[in-house]
């Protein structure tokens, strides 16, 4: 695995209001590599704003350590470079935020340029460049406007050709699609996607919004309290979330226990078992449950089914009772497997009876 | 003319009581101390901005001592500094009486004041602007120039002319060190000589004088404002 581009270790972020003492980041460490979009979801208040905001400094750990591209930003209680070399890092790392934050009594031009007031580019390159990037963002011909006369979503992608203009290898997203409706969200969310797959962009995308993250993201943290209290690839912890905060936020997993509470489980016969099937894009289209009765004569009634898009890959989830002898079962696990079926036998009650 | 306003004429225009005298005094009187009491109270009012708890260069000593300044400056009452700064006076100009000695108190009068308005129309400022230029790597003179002074440009000219509007008002009282100007007239020449049309037409050239610098001010704010529609 390469070297991870943002490293963080062990923060810890407190603040202190009058004598309470709030620790608003608590002990995480989270390895982002280059080309991840890296979904950090939580309710607000969790920390996640103020976990990013360590990655360029705007936010100074109590402890901990931050690397970025290899650069330690921070360490050992202290800023471990000039301010002067911090402003020509932060260059490098773009942020766009939940209001957008633009300049309002200068253009949308002027606005991007004034990303560029410390780049080596002469006033020509410099102009030419900010007409690309609004070009990029689909907004070339509204430079000369002032942000005040664009909509919500045509600001935010004014602050992303903002947030690109020194080419950073990062983008830090906070809250960017929550105060947008949701066509400008997914037309935003596709935007950072096209940038990522594109240019290599590295993306940190903070969001309360799961749909965000399920559209985009290929890895997820859960943020409560402080903590980061699950990460992982997003397709495990989407499909497999441990803790009940995220089965809150991935929903699904939540319609599905309740579901599940609805029946009585309590009295499965001897020959029933209930199964998790979870399949991927390329075998969604097959019938499996058909196969199945087909080949094995095994009967399967399904208690409950979804299909959910996670960062364009169509993944199922099934809940199935399977009824039949226990070389029947044996074999409609084994064909299930074979079929690059996930098969979690669930057994364990605890799931919807807590 | 002269059966309705006898005294008015009787002043005439030139002289060292004129009417044109008076008004020359009068903005003379207003804009020096605009233009030092201007600088010094931008200065300190960015200087407010900057070092409050939280702000960019947040320094808790150099807060408190602009703070401390300021509060002392804008708590003594003008009539009061015009005499307690005289000695400062004489040895800034060489001379306490007279329409350029009283620049030094009005200078000082006016500074504390503007400097507060500065602070609040600099405090306006969303503070995810400046955070917003942190983040791409904008200097401290950068978010100074071009995020705080350039997002509150139209505010600052609201304040100023609030400002220059008050200063107008300061300048009548400087009548008492001998400064002359229309609120010297108003006074030693309409009211304790019971001489009312001079007052009435010394009150309304000040009105006038008023009423263009509101008019001019609210204009420039308005064509400064992108922020609303």
């Amino acid at each position: 695995m390469a070297d991870p581009i943002i490293n963080l270790q062990d923060i810890n972020v407190t603040f202190k209001q009058g004598k309470k003492v709030v620790r608003a980041v608590q002990d995480v460490s989270l390895a982002i590599q280059p080309g991840d979009i890296y979904g950090i979801v939580g309710y607000s208040g969790a920390g996640k704003s103020t976990l990013v905001r360590t990655i360029n400094l705007l936010q100074k750990p109590t402890d901990g350590t931050v690397t970025v591209a290899g650069d330690t930003f921070f360490s050992d209680h202290r800023q471990q470079i000039s301010n002067k070399e911090l402003q020509s890092k932060r260059r490098k790392i773009g942020m766009i935020f939940q209001h957008f934050n633009l300049l309002n009594e200068t253009s949308v031009i002027e606005n991007v340029l004034f990303a560029l007031k410390h780049s080596d580019l002469d006033d020509d390159a410099q102009e030419k460049k900010v007409l690309e990037l609004l070009d990029l963002v689909g907004l070339k011909d509204k430079a000369e406007f002032y942000p005040v006369q664009l909509s919500g979503g045509e600001q935010q992608r004014v602050s992303i050709a903002r947030a690109l203009a020194n080419d950073p290898q990062i983008l830090i997203s906070d809250e960017a699609t929550s105060a947008l409706d949701p066509q400008n969200t997914n037309q935003i969310l596709d935007l950072l996607k096209r940038l990522n797959q594109k240019i290599g962009l590295t993306v940190v995308l903070i969001t309360h919004e799961m749909d965000a993250v399920k559209r985009v993201a290929n890895k997820i943290a859960v943020m409560e309290h402080g903590k980061i209290i699950e990460k992982g690839a997003l397709q495990d912890v989407f499909l497999r979330p441990k803790e009940e905060l995220t089965r809150q936020f991935v929903g699904g997993s939540l319609a599905a226990i309740d579901t599940l509470k609805a029946f009585n489980l309590d009295h499965l016969n001897d020959n029933e078992e209930l199964f998790q099937l979870v399949y991927n894009g390329n075998n969604v289209t097959q019938s499996i449950i058909v196969e199945l009765y087909k080949r094995l004569n095994v009967e399967a009634s399904i208690l409950y089914g979804n299909v959910e898009v996670l960062s364009d890959q169509p993944v199922g989830t099934l809940f199935i009772v399977v009824k039949g002898d226990k070389g029947q079962r044996d074999q409609a696990v084994d064909f299930l497997k074979q079929s690059n079926v996930t098969v979690t036998k669930i057994d364990d009650r605890r799931i919807w009876n807590e | 003319m002269s059966n309705f306003l006898p005294n008015v004429i009787q002043l005439g225009w030139g002289g060292d009581n004129g009417w044109g005298t008076s008004i020359i005094q009068t903005i003379y009187m207003t804009f020096w101390p605009a233009i030092f009491g201007g600088i010094l109270g931008l200065l300190f009012g960015v200087a407010l901005v900057v070092t409050e708890p939280g702000g960019i260069l947040e320094n808790r000593f150099w807060f408190n001592v602009c703070d401390k300044i300021v509060s002392i400056f804008r708590a003594i009452p003008f009539i009061i500094l015009l005499a307690f700064i005289a000695p400062f006076t004489q040895l800034l100009v060489g001379t306490q009486i007279g329409t350029t000695a009283a620049l030094v108190p009005l200078t000082i009068g006016v500074f504390g004041f503007y400097a507060r308005q500065v602070q609040v129309a600099l405090e306006s400022v969303d503070h995810g602007k400046i955070e917003a230029a942190e983040a791409i790597g904008a200097t401290n003179w950068d978010i100074i120039k071009d995020v705080y002074l350039r997002e509150a440009r139209s505010e600052l000219t609201r304040v100023s002319t609030v400002t220059l509007i008050s200063l107008v008002g300061l300048t009548a009282m400087a009548g008492a060190i001998g400064a002359g100007g229309l609120g010297n007239t108003a006074i030693s020449y309409g009211y304790n000589r019971f001489n009312n049309d001079v007052t009435l037409v010394a009150t309304l050239l000040v009105l006038l004088f008023v009423l263009i610098i509101q008019v001019v001010g609210d204009f420039i704010a308005k064509k400064l404002d992108h922020q609303t529609r």
